[in-house]
Protein backbone atom coordinates (compact mmCIF):
# COMPACT_ATOMS: atom_id res chain seq x y z
CA UNK A 1 0.00 0.00 0.00
CA UNK A 2 1.68 3.12 -1.25
CA UNK A 3 -0.14 6.74 -0.29
CA UNK A 4 0.89 8.30 -3.81
CA UNK A 5 -2.52 6.04 -4.90
CA UNK A 6 -4.60 7.89 -2.59
CA UNK A 7 -2.81 11.25 -3.12
CA UNK A 8 -5.85 12.40 -5.50
CA UNK A 9 -8.56 12.39 -2.64
CA UNK A 10 -9.24 15.53 -2.82
CA UNK A 11 -11.72 15.98 0.75
CA UNK A 12 -7.59 15.61 2.01
CA UNK A 13 -5.90 18.33 0.32
CA UNK A 14 -6.21 20.97 1.86
CA UNK A 15 -3.61 23.72 2.88
CA UNK A 16 -2.30 23.48 6.28
CA UNK A 17 -3.15 26.20 8.66
CA UNK A 18 0.14 27.00 10.96
CA UNK A 19 -1.66 28.32 13.90
CA UNK A 20 -2.18 27.57 17.48
CA UNK A 21 -5.99 25.84 16.97
CA UNK A 22 -4.38 23.27 14.48
CA UNK A 23 -1.41 22.98 16.96
CA UNK A 24 -4.37 21.83 19.34
CA UNK A 25 -5.85 19.90 16.70
CA UNK A 26 -2.88 18.03 15.42
CA UNK A 27 -1.65 17.39 18.93
CA UNK A 28 -5.30 15.79 20.04
CA UNK A 29 -5.43 13.63 16.84
CA UNK A 30 -1.61 12.47 17.66
CA UNK A 31 -2.54 11.69 20.86
CA UNK A 32 -5.44 9.71 19.64
CA UNK A 33 -2.99 7.57 17.42
CA UNK A 34 -0.67 6.84 20.12
CA UNK A 35 -4.25 5.38 22.03
CA UNK A 36 -5.37 3.32 18.81
CA UNK A 37 -1.81 1.91 18.52
CA UNK A 38 -1.58 1.05 22.13
CA UNK A 39 2.24 2.62 22.01
CA UNK A 40 4.30 5.05 20.78
CA UNK A 41 6.44 8.23 21.95
CA UNK A 42 3.80 11.12 23.14
CA UNK A 43 6.69 13.29 24.74
CA UNK A 44 8.92 13.36 21.96
CA UNK A 45 6.52 13.75 19.02
CA UNK A 46 5.39 16.63 20.79
CA UNK A 47 8.52 18.59 21.26
CA UNK A 48 9.22 18.18 17.85
CA UNK A 49 5.13 18.87 16.41
CA UNK A 50 5.42 22.57 15.98
CA UNK A 51 9.09 22.52 13.69
CA UNK A 52 7.45 19.99 11.35
CA UNK A 53 4.00 22.18 11.32
CA UNK A 54 6.12 24.82 10.31
CA UNK A 55 8.40 23.14 7.85
CA UNK A 56 5.29 21.95 5.93
CA UNK A 57 3.02 25.23 6.47
CA UNK A 58 5.75 27.81 5.82
CA UNK A 59 8.93 26.29 3.98
CA UNK A 60 9.14 23.52 2.61
CA UNK A 61 8.07 23.23 -1.20
CA UNK A 62 6.31 19.90 -2.12
CA UNK A 63 3.32 18.38 -4.07
CA UNK A 64 0.93 16.20 -2.31
CA UNK A 65 -0.34 15.20 -5.36
CA UNK A 66 3.14 14.51 -7.06
CA UNK A 67 4.78 13.22 -3.96
CA UNK A 68 7.66 12.10 -6.07
CA UNK A 69 8.33 15.41 -7.94
CA UNK A 70 11.90 15.62 -8.23
CA UNK A 71 12.59 19.51 -7.16
CA UNK A 72 10.31 18.88 -3.85
CA UNK A 73 12.56 19.18 -0.53
CA UNK A 74 12.97 16.47 1.23
CA UNK A 75 12.48 16.17 5.24
CA UNK A 76 14.03 13.31 7.16
CA UNK A 77 12.61 12.51 10.20
CA UNK A 78 15.82 11.43 11.97
CA UNK A 79 14.36 11.17 15.44
CA UNK A 80 12.24 7.91 13.82
CA UNK A 81 9.89 7.77 16.94
CA UNK A 82 8.61 10.87 16.51
CA UNK A 83 6.49 9.76 13.60
CA UNK A 84 3.04 10.53 15.21
CA UNK A 85 3.87 13.99 14.66
CA UNK A 86 4.57 13.48 10.93
CA UNK A 87 2.06 11.53 10.01
CA UNK A 88 -0.50 14.20 11.27
CA UNK A 89 0.93 17.14 9.55
CA UNK A 90 1.40 14.74 6.18
CA UNK A 91 -2.40 13.72 6.46
CA UNK A 92 -3.40 17.39 6.91
CA UNK A 93 -1.30 18.26 3.77
CA UNK A 94 -3.58 15.86 1.57
CA UNK A 95 -0.91 12.69 1.25
CA UNK A 96 -2.89 10.38 2.25
CA UNK A 97 -6.62 10.16 4.14
CA UNK A 98 -7.16 11.24 7.45
CA UNK A 99 -8.55 7.62 8.59
CA UNK A 100 -4.93 6.27 8.40
CA UNK A 101 -4.12 8.20 11.27
CA UNK A 102 -5.55 5.49 13.39
CA UNK A 103 -4.01 2.54 12.16
CA UNK A 104 -1.11 3.75 13.95
CA UNK A 105 1.03 0.00 14.71
CA UNK A 106 -1.76 -1.53 13.16
CA UNK A 107 -0.75 -5.19 11.64
CA UNK A 108 -0.64 -4.42 7.70
CA UNK A 109 -0.99 -0.32 8.41
CA UNK A 110 1.02 1.62 6.26
CA UNK A 111 2.01 3.94 10.14
CA UNK A 112 4.97 1.29 10.78
CA UNK A 113 5.96 2.38 14.46
CA UNK A 114 9.07 3.90 12.74
CA UNK A 115 9.03 5.11 9.63
CA UNK A 116 9.29 2.75 6.45
CA UNK A 117 9.60 3.99 3.32
CA UNK A 118 8.49 0.78 1.11
CA UNK A 119 5.12 0.75 3.18
CA UNK A 120 4.93 4.81 2.96
CA UNK A 121 6.62 6.52 0.18
CA UNK A 122 5.97 9.87 1.62
CA UNK A 123 8.35 9.03 4.21
CA UNK A 124 12.08 10.15 2.54
CA UNK A 125 14.15 7.29 4.25
CA UNK A 126 13.79 4.76 6.68
CA UNK A 127 14.64 5.77 10.39
CA UNK A 128 14.16 4.80 13.97
CA UNK A 129 18.06 3.10 14.72
CA UNK A 130 19.30 6.65 15.85
CA UNK A 131 22.04 8.55 14.59
CA UNK A 132 21.73 7.40 10.81
CA UNK A 133 18.78 10.09 9.32
CA UNK A 134 21.59 13.08 9.00
CA UNK A 135 24.55 10.74 6.89
CA UNK A 136 21.28 10.47 4.49
CA UNK A 137 19.93 13.52 4.38
CA UNK A 138 23.56 14.57 3.54
CA UNK A 139 23.43 11.74 0.53
CA UNK A 140 20.68 13.79 -0.56
CA UNK A 141 21.97 16.95 -0.35
CA UNK A 142 25.19 15.66 -2.47
CA UNK A 143 22.74 15.16 -4.90
CA UNK A 144 21.00 17.69 -5.13
CA UNK A 145 24.66 20.16 -5.62
CA UNK A 146 25.55 17.53 -7.93
CA UNK A 147 22.41 18.13 -10.19
CA UNK A 148 22.68 21.63 -10.08
CA UNK A 149 18.78 21.40 -8.39
CA UNK A 150 17.60 23.88 -5.88
CA UNK A 151 15.83 21.81 -3.57
CA UNK A 152 16.58 22.10 0.05
CA UNK A 153 16.85 19.25 2.11
CA UNK A 154 15.87 19.52 6.20
CA UNK A 155 16.91 17.10 8.85
CA UNK A 156 15.40 16.81 12.39
CA UNK A 157 17.23 14.80 14.86
CA UNK A 158 17.05 14.21 18.73
CA UNK A 159 19.29 15.63 21.16
CA UNK A 160 19.61 12.37 22.36
CA UNK A 161 19.77 10.99 19.67
CA UNK A 162 22.92 13.34 19.48
CA UNK A 163 24.79 11.14 21.79
CA UNK A 164 25.51 9.20 18.37
CA UNK A 165 29.19 9.01 17.08
CA UNK A 166 27.50 8.81 13.34
CA UNK A 167 26.35 12.06 13.92
CA UNK A 168 29.68 13.80 14.49
CA UNK A 169 31.21 11.92 11.64
CA UNK A 170 27.99 13.71 9.66
CA UNK A 171 28.60 16.37 11.55
CA UNK A 172 32.43 16.76 10.23
CA UNK A 173 31.72 15.68 7.10
CA UNK A 174 28.85 18.32 5.45
CA UNK A 175 31.25 21.14 6.12
CA UNK A 176 33.67 19.79 3.74
CA UNK A 177 30.81 19.15 1.10
CA UNK A 178 29.67 22.68 1.81
CA UNK A 179 26.39 21.37 1.61
CA UNK A 180 24.54 25.02 2.31
CA UNK A 181 21.47 23.13 1.06
CA UNK A 182 21.31 21.10 4.04
CA UNK A 183 19.52 22.02 7.67
CA UNK A 184 19.56 20.19 10.52
CA UNK A 185 16.94 20.61 13.52
CA UNK A 186 18.07 19.54 16.48
CA UNK A 187 14.29 18.99 18.65
CA UNK A 188 16.38 20.05 22.26
CA UNK A 189 14.16 18.73 24.71
CA UNK A 190 16.15 17.35 27.24
CA UNK A 191 14.57 13.86 27.87
CA UNK A 192 15.67 10.45 26.66
CA UNK A 193 14.33 6.73 27.77
CA UNK A 194 16.55 6.89 30.65
CA UNK A 195 16.75 10.60 32.49
CA UNK A 196 17.85 13.92 31.31
CA UNK A 197 19.99 14.29 28.42
CA UNK A 198 22.34 16.50 31.26
CA UNK A 199 22.34 13.03 33.67
CA UNK A 200 22.63 10.39 31.01
CA UNK A 201 25.36 12.24 28.48
CA UNK A 202 25.24 15.68 28.97
CA UNK A 203 25.45 17.01 25.33
CA UNK A 204 26.46 20.91 26.47
CA UNK A 205 28.08 22.99 24.93
CA UNK A 206 26.19 21.52 22.56
CA UNK A 207 26.05 25.23 20.56
CA UNK A 208 29.66 25.32 20.21
CA UNK A 209 30.50 21.88 19.39
CA UNK A 210 28.42 22.57 16.63
CA UNK A 211 30.10 25.91 15.80
CA UNK A 212 33.52 23.97 16.23
CA UNK A 213 32.33 21.78 13.49
CA UNK A 214 31.95 24.66 11.11
CA UNK A 215 28.32 24.97 10.62
CA UNK A 216 25.95 27.79 10.39
CA UNK A 217 24.12 27.67 14.08
CA UNK A 218 21.09 29.21 14.84
CA UNK A 219 18.99 29.21 17.63
CA UNK A 220 14.97 29.15 18.15
CA UNK A 221 12.23 28.55 20.38
CA UNK A 222 11.13 25.36 19.35
CA UNK A 223 7.65 25.86 19.95
CA UNK A 224 7.52 29.68 18.83
CA UNK A 225 6.30 29.04 15.37
CA UNK A 226 6.60 32.78 14.05
CA UNK A 227 9.77 33.07 14.84
CA UNK A 228 10.52 29.41 13.56
CA UNK A 229 8.78 30.62 10.38
CA UNK A 230 11.70 33.01 10.29
CA UNK A 231 14.67 30.51 11.61
CA UNK A 232 13.97 27.98 8.88
CA UNK A 233 14.41 28.95 5.81
CA UNK A 234 18.02 30.68 6.68
CA UNK A 235 20.67 29.62 5.04
CA UNK A 236 24.78 31.09 4.79
CA UNK A 237 26.99 30.34 1.45
CA UNK A 238 28.76 26.98 1.75
CA UNK A 239 28.28 25.96 4.92
CA UNK A 240 25.67 23.52 6.17
CA UNK A 241 23.16 25.19 9.05
CA UNK A 242 22.13 23.64 12.63
CA UNK A 243 18.91 24.94 14.21
CA UNK A 244 19.00 24.47 17.42
CA UNK A 245 14.83 24.21 18.78
CA UNK A 246 14.18 25.00 22.43
CA UNK A 247 11.57 22.33 22.95
CA UNK A 248 9.62 20.76 25.85
CA UNK A 249 9.00 17.35 26.06
CA UNK A 250 5.43 16.58 26.06
CA UNK A 251 4.06 19.83 25.08
CA UNK A 252 0.84 21.10 25.09
CA UNK A 253 -0.49 18.69 27.97
CA UNK A 254 0.25 20.26 31.51
CA UNK A 255 0.90 16.45 33.05
CA UNK A 256 2.94 15.67 29.99
CA UNK A 257 5.09 18.35 29.84
CA UNK A 258 9.00 17.48 31.12
CA UNK A 259 7.60 14.36 32.48
CA UNK A 260 10.25 11.94 31.06
CA UNK A 261 7.54 8.99 31.27
CA UNK A 262 6.15 9.98 28.94
CA UNK A 263 8.67 9.25 26.33
CA UNK A 264 7.26 6.02 25.01
CA UNK A 265 4.15 5.28 26.75
CA UNK A 266 0.49 5.41 25.60
CA UNK A 267 -2.10 7.25 27.52
CA UNK A 268 -5.10 4.68 29.43
CA UNK A 269 -8.62 6.49 28.58
CA UNK A 270 -8.45 8.43 31.85
CA UNK A 271 -5.38 10.39 30.85
CA UNK A 272 -6.48 10.68 26.77
CA UNK A 273 -9.91 12.31 27.70
CA UNK A 274 -8.23 14.76 30.58
CA UNK A 275 -5.48 15.62 27.88
CA UNK A 276 -8.59 15.80 24.94
CA UNK A 277 -10.09 18.38 27.44
CA UNK A 278 -7.39 20.45 28.18
CA UNK A 279 -6.02 20.70 24.17
CA UNK A 280 -9.85 21.90 23.06
CA UNK B 1 46.55 -13.35 -13.06
CA UNK B 2 44.86 -10.10 -11.65
CA UNK B 3 43.73 -9.46 -8.38
CA UNK B 4 39.82 -8.98 -8.56
CA UNK B 5 40.03 -5.67 -7.17
CA UNK B 6 41.98 -4.00 -9.56
CA UNK B 7 39.51 -5.92 -12.45
CA UNK B 8 36.65 -3.80 -10.27
CA UNK B 9 38.74 -0.57 -10.14
CA UNK B 10 39.08 -0.75 -14.15
CA UNK B 11 35.68 -1.64 -15.44
CA UNK B 12 34.16 0.92 -13.14
CA UNK B 13 36.02 3.61 -14.25
CA UNK B 14 34.75 2.57 -17.77
CA UNK B 15 31.36 2.26 -17.07
CA UNK B 16 31.22 5.50 -15.62
CA UNK B 17 31.83 7.27 -19.15
CA UNK B 18 28.15 5.83 -19.94
CA UNK B 19 26.73 5.37 -16.48
CA UNK B 20 26.24 9.48 -15.04
CA UNK B 21 24.21 8.08 -12.11
CA UNK B 22 26.84 6.31 -10.87
CA UNK B 23 28.54 7.79 -7.72
CA UNK B 24 31.64 6.34 -5.75
CA UNK B 25 32.51 6.78 -2.03
CA UNK B 26 35.73 5.67 -0.26
CA UNK B 27 36.71 5.45 3.44
CA UNK B 28 40.15 6.88 2.96
CA UNK B 29 41.03 3.24 1.35
CA UNK B 30 41.08 4.20 -2.26
CA UNK B 31 44.03 3.06 -2.99
CA UNK B 32 43.38 -0.30 -1.95
CA UNK B 33 39.84 -0.65 -2.87
CA UNK B 34 40.82 0.92 -6.57
CA UNK B 35 37.96 3.20 -6.53
CA UNK B 36 40.80 5.64 -7.12
CA UNK B 37 40.77 4.98 -10.87
CA UNK B 38 37.20 6.56 -11.11
CA UNK B 39 38.06 8.98 -8.35
CA UNK B 40 40.85 10.34 -10.99
CA UNK B 41 38.92 10.18 -13.90
CA UNK B 42 35.02 11.46 -12.63
CA UNK B 43 36.62 13.45 -9.68
CA UNK B 44 32.88 15.17 -9.38
CA UNK B 45 31.49 12.19 -8.72
CA UNK B 46 33.73 10.52 -6.21
CA UNK B 47 33.37 11.46 -2.75
CA UNK B 48 36.39 10.67 0.02
CA UNK B 49 34.53 10.69 3.30
CA UNK B 50 37.64 9.79 5.26
CA UNK B 51 37.68 7.00 7.87
CA UNK B 52 33.86 7.21 8.88
CA UNK B 53 32.28 4.13 7.24
CA UNK B 54 28.84 4.66 9.43
CA UNK B 55 28.39 8.01 7.60
CA UNK B 56 30.03 6.66 4.70
CA UNK B 57 27.19 4.02 4.49
CA UNK B 58 24.21 6.90 5.31
CA UNK B 59 25.47 9.19 2.84
CA UNK B 60 25.75 6.47 -0.34
CA UNK B 61 21.95 5.57 0.89
CA UNK B 62 21.14 9.28 0.54
CA UNK B 63 22.76 9.65 -2.81
CA UNK B 64 21.13 6.19 -4.11
CA UNK B 65 17.37 7.95 -2.55
CA UNK B 66 18.00 10.93 -4.70
CA UNK B 67 18.11 8.56 -7.95
CA UNK B 68 22.34 8.23 -8.03
CA UNK B 69 23.71 4.49 -8.29
CA UNK B 70 25.89 4.26 -5.26
CA UNK B 71 29.81 2.58 -4.89
CA UNK B 72 30.60 2.40 -1.23
CA UNK B 73 34.08 0.85 -0.95
CA UNK B 74 36.56 -0.09 2.38
CA UNK B 75 37.67 -3.67 3.43
CA UNK B 76 34.90 -5.74 4.05
CA UNK B 77 35.42 -6.56 7.71
CA UNK B 78 35.08 -2.54 8.11
CA UNK B 79 31.88 -2.01 6.48
CA UNK B 80 30.46 -5.05 7.84
CA UNK B 81 31.22 -3.72 11.16
CA UNK B 82 29.04 -0.71 10.38
CA UNK B 83 26.15 -3.86 10.36
CA UNK B 84 23.08 -1.56 11.43
CA UNK B 85 24.17 1.00 9.01
CA UNK B 86 23.88 -1.42 6.50
CA UNK B 87 20.82 -2.82 7.85
CA UNK B 88 19.03 0.03 8.00
CA UNK B 89 20.26 2.81 5.64
CA UNK B 90 20.66 0.56 3.03
CA UNK B 91 18.47 -2.27 3.24
CA UNK B 92 15.28 -1.39 5.34
CA UNK B 93 15.42 1.89 2.57
CA UNK B 94 15.97 -0.61 -0.61
CA UNK B 95 18.64 2.39 -1.60
CA UNK B 96 20.57 1.41 -4.80
CA UNK B 97 23.90 0.90 -2.90
CA UNK B 98 26.60 -0.93 -4.34
CA UNK B 99 29.35 -2.66 -1.42
CA UNK B 100 32.34 -2.74 -2.63
CA UNK B 101 35.15 -4.58 -0.36
CA UNK B 102 38.22 -5.75 -0.60
CA UNK B 103 40.71 -7.76 1.76
CA UNK B 104 38.37 -10.45 2.03
CA UNK B 105 39.87 -13.72 4.39
CA UNK B 106 43.23 -14.41 5.51
CA UNK B 107 44.33 -14.70 1.91
CA UNK B 108 45.63 -10.36 2.76
CA UNK B 109 48.49 -12.36 4.91
CA UNK B 110 50.81 -9.93 6.55
CA UNK B 111 48.42 -7.18 7.51
CA UNK B 112 46.94 -10.22 9.90
CA UNK B 113 43.27 -11.12 11.75
CA UNK B 114 41.99 -6.88 11.93
CA UNK B 115 42.27 -6.45 8.21
CA UNK B 116 40.47 -9.83 7.11
CA UNK B 117 36.98 -10.09 6.00
CA UNK B 118 35.82 -13.53 7.32
CA UNK B 119 32.25 -12.96 8.98
CA UNK B 120 31.31 -10.39 6.08
CA UNK B 121 29.25 -13.17 4.30
CA UNK B 122 27.51 -14.28 7.15
CA UNK B 123 26.35 -11.10 8.49
CA UNK B 124 25.29 -9.90 4.83
CA UNK B 125 23.40 -13.07 3.79
CA UNK B 126 20.82 -12.70 6.64
CA UNK B 127 19.56 -9.44 5.12
CA UNK B 128 16.35 -9.86 2.73
CA UNK B 129 16.59 -8.78 -0.69
CA UNK B 130 20.32 -8.44 -0.69
CA UNK B 131 22.40 -9.92 -2.99
CA UNK B 132 25.96 -11.16 -2.23
CA UNK B 133 28.53 -11.98 -5.29
CA UNK B 134 32.45 -12.45 -5.13
CA UNK B 135 33.97 -13.45 -9.00
CA UNK B 136 36.47 -16.09 -9.34
CA UNK B 137 38.81 -14.17 -11.74
CA UNK B 138 38.95 -10.79 -14.08
CA UNK B 139 36.43 -11.41 -16.40
CA UNK B 140 33.90 -12.19 -13.43
CA UNK B 141 34.32 -9.36 -11.71
CA UNK B 142 34.15 -7.27 -14.90
CA UNK B 143 30.62 -8.95 -15.37
CA UNK B 144 29.60 -8.47 -11.83
CA UNK B 145 30.19 -5.00 -12.15
CA UNK B 146 28.15 -4.63 -15.37
CA UNK B 147 25.05 -6.06 -13.96
CA UNK B 148 25.19 -4.89 -10.59
CA UNK B 149 24.87 -0.76 -12.29
CA UNK B 150 21.90 -1.89 -14.84
CA UNK B 151 19.70 -4.02 -11.76
CA UNK B 152 18.36 -1.49 -9.13
CA UNK B 153 19.28 -2.90 -5.26
CA UNK B 154 21.41 -3.20 -2.65
CA UNK B 155 24.41 -5.69 -3.35
CA UNK B 156 27.75 -6.91 -1.84
CA UNK B 157 30.58 -7.62 -3.78
CA UNK B 158 33.81 -9.41 -2.36
CA UNK B 159 36.84 -9.25 -4.01
CA UNK B 160 40.50 -10.28 -3.23
CA UNK B 161 43.67 -8.69 -2.96
CA UNK B 162 45.56 -11.25 -4.11
CA UNK B 163 45.89 -11.77 -7.68
CA UNK B 164 43.78 -15.22 -9.16
CA UNK B 165 44.48 -16.70 -12.19
CA UNK B 166 41.92 -16.26 -14.92
CA UNK B 167 38.61 -18.56 -15.14
CA UNK B 168 36.83 -17.28 -18.10
CA UNK B 169 39.01 -16.12 -21.32
CA UNK B 170 36.16 -13.97 -22.66
CA UNK B 171 33.43 -11.64 -21.46
CA UNK B 172 30.10 -12.42 -20.73
CA UNK B 173 26.73 -11.50 -19.43
CA UNK B 174 26.75 -12.69 -15.30
CA UNK B 175 23.56 -14.08 -13.92
CA UNK B 176 23.34 -13.83 -10.18
CA UNK B 177 21.54 -17.26 -9.06
CA UNK B 178 23.39 -19.37 -11.46
CA UNK B 179 26.29 -21.34 -10.52
CA UNK B 180 28.75 -22.82 -13.16
CA UNK B 181 30.01 -25.95 -13.36
CA UNK B 182 33.62 -25.53 -14.38
CA UNK B 183 34.49 -29.23 -14.87
CA UNK B 184 32.36 -32.55 -14.50
CA UNK B 185 33.76 -35.12 -12.77
CA UNK B 186 32.17 -38.39 -10.24
CA UNK B 187 32.01 -38.62 -6.46
CA UNK B 188 33.12 -35.77 -5.06
CA UNK B 189 31.78 -31.78 -5.98
CA UNK B 190 33.91 -29.43 -4.94
CA UNK B 191 32.13 -26.06 -4.99
CA UNK B 192 33.99 -22.78 -4.56
CA UNK B 193 33.79 -19.56 -4.39
CA UNK B 194 36.63 -16.62 -4.81
CA UNK B 195 39.79 -17.06 -4.31
CA UNK B 196 39.17 -20.31 -3.98
CA UNK B 197 38.02 -21.27 -7.21
CA UNK B 198 41.67 -21.17 -8.92
CA UNK B 199 43.45 -23.28 -5.93
CA UNK B 200 40.06 -25.77 -6.96
CA UNK B 201 41.14 -25.45 -9.84
CA UNK B 202 44.57 -26.53 -9.70
CA UNK B 203 43.35 -29.19 -7.08
CA UNK B 204 41.26 -31.11 -9.61
CA UNK B 205 44.24 -31.22 -12.02
CA UNK B 206 46.09 -32.34 -9.32
CA UNK B 207 44.06 -35.52 -9.18
CA UNK B 208 43.87 -36.24 -12.66
CA UNK B 209 40.62 -34.61 -13.21
CA UNK B 210 38.67 -36.75 -10.82
CA UNK B 211 36.20 -34.31 -9.51
CA UNK B 212 33.31 -31.95 -10.20
CA UNK B 213 34.44 -28.44 -9.47
CA UNK B 214 31.87 -25.45 -9.37
CA UNK B 215 32.77 -21.83 -9.58
CA UNK B 216 29.75 -20.72 -7.20
CA UNK B 217 29.63 -16.55 -7.89
CA UNK B 218 26.37 -15.82 -6.77
CA UNK B 219 26.38 -16.22 -2.70
CA UNK B 220 22.84 -14.41 -2.56
CA UNK B 221 20.69 -16.18 -4.68
CA UNK B 222 21.99 -19.55 -4.04
CA UNK B 223 21.74 -21.99 -7.12
CA UNK B 224 19.61 -24.65 -5.16
CA UNK B 225 18.72 -26.41 -8.49
CA UNK B 226 22.50 -26.87 -8.98
CA UNK B 227 23.11 -27.67 -5.38
CA UNK B 228 19.96 -30.39 -5.60
CA UNK B 229 21.34 -31.90 -8.78
CA UNK B 230 25.29 -32.40 -7.50
CA UNK B 231 23.89 -34.23 -4.01
CA UNK B 232 21.86 -36.31 -6.56
CA UNK B 233 24.63 -37.50 -8.22
CA UNK B 234 28.02 -37.33 -5.79
CA UNK B 235 28.73 -38.96 -2.63
CA UNK B 236 30.04 -35.70 -1.05
CA UNK B 237 29.84 -32.02 -1.48
CA UNK B 238 32.45 -29.66 -0.32
CA UNK B 239 32.06 -26.25 -0.25
CA UNK B 240 35.56 -24.17 -0.31
CA UNK B 241 35.88 -20.72 1.04
CA UNK B 242 38.04 -17.77 2.49
CA UNK B 243 35.78 -17.09 5.00
CA UNK B 244 34.09 -18.68 8.05
CA UNK B 245 32.70 -21.92 7.63
CA UNK B 246 30.00 -20.71 9.80
CA UNK B 247 27.51 -18.58 8.04
CA UNK B 248 29.06 -18.45 4.83
CA UNK B 249 28.43 -20.38 1.09
CA UNK B 250 29.28 -23.94 3.52
CA UNK B 251 26.03 -22.68 5.98
CA UNK B 252 24.34 -22.10 2.30
CA UNK B 253 25.16 -25.07 0.91
CA UNK B 254 24.15 -27.31 4.01
CA UNK B 255 20.72 -25.48 4.58
CA UNK B 256 19.34 -26.86 1.14
CA UNK B 257 21.57 -30.18 1.41
CA UNK B 258 19.68 -30.38 4.66
CA UNK B 259 16.15 -29.13 3.45
CA UNK B 260 16.09 -31.51 0.49
CA UNK B 261 17.02 -34.44 2.64
CA UNK B 262 20.20 -34.82 0.58
CA UNK B 263 22.12 -38.67 1.29
CA UNK B 264 25.21 -36.82 -0.32
CA UNK B 265 27.71 -36.01 2.56
CA UNK B 266 29.03 -32.15 3.33
CA UNK B 267 32.40 -31.34 4.15
CA UNK B 268 33.38 -27.61 4.62
CA UNK B 269 36.74 -26.01 4.21
CA UNK B 270 37.38 -22.33 5.24
CA UNK B 271 38.60 -20.77 8.29
CA UNK B 272 37.57 -21.57 11.73
CA UNK B 273 40.15 -19.66 14.25
CA UNK B 274 41.30 -16.02 14.02
CA UNK B 275 43.10 -15.26 11.20
CA UNK B 276 47.52 -14.38 11.22
CA UNK B 277 50.37 -12.54 9.77
CA UNK B 278 52.57 -13.59 7.34
CA UNK B 279 53.30 -13.65 3.53
CA UNK B 280 49.99 -14.60 1.75
CA UNK B 281 51.53 -17.79 0.74
CA UNK B 282 52.16 -18.66 3.76
CA UNK B 283 49.36 -17.55 5.71
CA UNK B 284 46.95 -19.57 2.80
CA UNK B 285 49.29 -22.70 3.33
CA UNK B 286 48.69 -22.45 6.87
CA UNK B 287 44.53 -22.62 6.36
CA UNK B 288 45.30 -25.22 3.46
CA UNK B 289 43.44 -22.64 1.45
CA UNK B 290 45.79 -23.41 -1.58
CA UNK B 291 45.38 -26.57 -4.03
CA UNK B 292 47.87 -28.62 -1.73
CA UNK B 293 45.98 -28.08 1.39
CA UNK B 294 42.77 -28.58 -0.24
CA UNK B 295 44.02 -32.03 -1.70
CA UNK B 296 45.15 -32.38 1.83
CA UNK B 297 42.02 -31.89 3.30
CA UNK B 298 40.01 -33.88 0.46
CA UNK B 299 42.17 -36.92 1.53
CA UNK B 300 41.81 -36.68 4.99
CA UNK B 301 38.09 -35.91 5.53
CA UNK B 302 36.47 -37.11 2.33
CA UNK B 303 38.66 -40.06 1.07
CA UNK B 304 40.05 -38.79 -1.98
CA UNK B 305 42.75 -41.33 -3.46
CA UNK B 306 44.82 -39.79 -5.61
Amino acid sequence: MKSKTHTNDSQNSKPLVNDDATARRLRTTILKMIHAGKSGHPGGSFSCLDIIMTLFADVLNFNPENPEWEKRDRFILSKGHGVPALYAVLSECGYFPSDWLMTLRHFGSPLQGHPDRARMFVMEAATGSLGQGLSIAQGMAMAGKMDKSDHRVFCLIGDGETQEGQVWEAAMSAPKFQLDNLTVITDYNHGQIDGRTEEVMNLNPLIDKWRAFNWNVLEVDGHDREALKKILPQKTKEKPTMVIAHTVKGKGVSFMEGVIDWHGVAPNDEQLAKAIKELA
Amino acid sequence: MKATRDSFGEELAVLGEKNPEIVVLDADLSKSTKSNGFAKKFPNRFFEMGIAEANMIGTAAGLALSGKTSFACSFGCFLTGRYDQIRMSVSYNRANVKLIVTHSGVAIGEDGHSQMGLEDVALLRSLPEFEIFQPADDQETRAIIRYVVKNNGPCYIRLTRQKVPDIYKTPFEFVPGKWSELHKGKGIALIATGGLVGACVEANEKTGKKLTVVNAASLKPIDEKLIEQLANSHEWIVTAEDHYTTGGLGSAVAEVLASIGSKAKLYRIGVETFGESGSPEDVIHHFQLDSEGVLARLQKNVGLKI
